[in-house]
């Protein structure tokens, strides 16, 4: 019986921890992936809303970045291949990016509340 | 007048590839293959580039070694320079120097930039003159690669000097990135340029290093120089002007007048022809076993005094 109450308190108590961040998780937009496959980004195009998280994973043979046009936000070192770069977009704008290795790479964040 | 005279491959395929490019260009495209080994030709007189005369200044040029890649086009790049080290070292004429033309490193990273440095000092020659590629500036510029290859200490990235009689120029055209946008040398370097080719005679042959080619090949894969007509202009009033390149891992050969542009083989990986059909990004080409040392090699450069043009010989690791 003690055994099974201890059992039953610890499922309690795993189902507390996984119902958590699932709570929180439900509250913010899903996440997005851009991939960059071929010397693109895809999508090169994306409208999301503040507080998503998007992230950029390089699949090709030859390393990029994703640099923001202007300013900083968007500053990743360079991706080897399968490296990924994440940024939570926070406010609403258009976000302008390229790859500084290859600078006909471009792409673009839309946020939009 | 243009003309062009592109050489980079044994492969059907690939030749069938610069007929597109021919096309393309609307050039003439020369082909000369002598004793299996392919030359870069018209530059010779008697279109014949063989053994350095004595007296002559050689110098080798190589490319485009990437440091670092591993990935399925070449998982050996420390292999394939090794290879042409040997050749180099295997030279009847030991090079007065060797030019790097960018490209050392494949992410910039400190231990490529340092594991570089180690391999080329096994090569049996005075001196190595550097310029970066796009792949040595990523991150913070290319402050990483002139801790390693900044051998004047200035901070400085491009430079010249003058050996046998020819006034070489050292120049970095991969800082300047835009978005959307070729390289560009930029307004500072140019600047310099102007300045440091006031002080040279007309008559003194000129040999240019700058990794990304000088003429535009391919915009939208970036194979150009945005400002490259201003450097020209500074560069056209000489009897004899010599652009090394390389980036596109691939020979191709430009005249313009008293110019000549050429670009090298890499010694990483090979690049897909500009404007091959069902090609849409200059990514690595991963060939089929046994293919990749014939496409991949180094050039021998010789210059005679005189009014004689350079003889270039390029070699590829298989031949």
């Amino acid at each position: 019986m003690n055994l099974d109450k201890t059992a039953r308190l610890a499922l309690a108590g795993i189902l507390a921890c996984l119902a958590a961040p699932l709570a929180a998780t439900a509250a913010a937009p899903a996440p997005v992936v851009v991939s960059i496959t071929g010397f693109a980004f895809g999508p090169a195009q994306l409208t999301v809303r503040p507080g998503t998280q998007v992230t950029w994973i390089n699949h090709d043979q030859v390393p990029h970045t994703v640099t923001s046009r202007q300013g900083k936000l968007l500053d990743s070192p360079a991706l080897d291949t399968d490296d990924r770069y994440s940024h939570t977009f926070t406010e609403a704008g258009d976000f302008e990016y390229y790859c500084t290795v290859h600078p006909f790479m471009t792409g673009v964040v839309h946020v939009r509340k | 007048m243009t003309d062009h005279d592109f050489d980079p491959s044994h492969d059907p395929g690939r030749r069938q590839a610069l007929g597109c490019l021919a096309a393309w260009t609307g050039a003439a495209v020369l082909w000369s293959v002598a004793g299996g080994v392919p030359r870069a030709l018209g530059m010779a007189a008697g279109g014949e580039a063989a053994a350095a005369p004595p007296g002559a200044l050689s110098f080798v040029q190589i490319s485009d070694t990437h440091i670092g890649f591993n990935k399925a086009a070449n998982p050996d790049v420390v292999g394939s320079l090794r290879r042409a080290i040997a050749d180099i070292n295997a030279l009847p004429q030991r090079p007065a120097f060797v030019v790097h033309t960018g490209d050392i490193s494949h992410l910039s990273r400190a231990d490529q930039f340092g594991q570089a440095r180690e391999l080329f000092q096994e090569i049996r020659t005075d001196r190595l003159h550097t310029v970066p590629g796009e792949h040595d500036a990523i991150d913070d510029g290319v402050a990483g690669y002139l801790r390693v290859f900044g051998a004047d200490g200035r901070g400085r990235s491009w430079y010249s000097f003058d050996q046998g009689g020819v006034h070489f120029v050292g120049l970095n055209n991969v800082q300047n990135f835009k978005a959307g946008t070729m390289a560009a040398l930029g307004d500072e370097q140019l600047a310099w340029l102007k300045a440091d080719l006031a002080g040279v005679a007309h008559s003194t042959p000129v040999v240019v290093l700058a990794h990304i080619p000088l003429w535009t090949i391919w915009a939208p894969w970036g194979w150009g120089t945005s400002d490259a007509d201003a450097a020209l202009a500074l560069l056209r009033p000489f009897g004899s002007v010599t652009v090394l390149n390389g980036h596109i891992h691939q020979v191709m050969q430009k005249v313009e007048g008293h110019v000549a542009l050429h670009t090298a083989m890499s010694l990483a990986y090979p690049l897909p022809t500009p404007g091959q059909a069902g090609i849409g990004e200059p990514g690595p080409v991963t060939v089929p076993p046994g293919q990749l040392g014939r496409l991949l090699g180094t050039r021998r450069v010789s210059l005679v005094r005189g009014n004689r043009p350079l003889a270039l010989i390029d070699t590829p690791l298989d031949r």
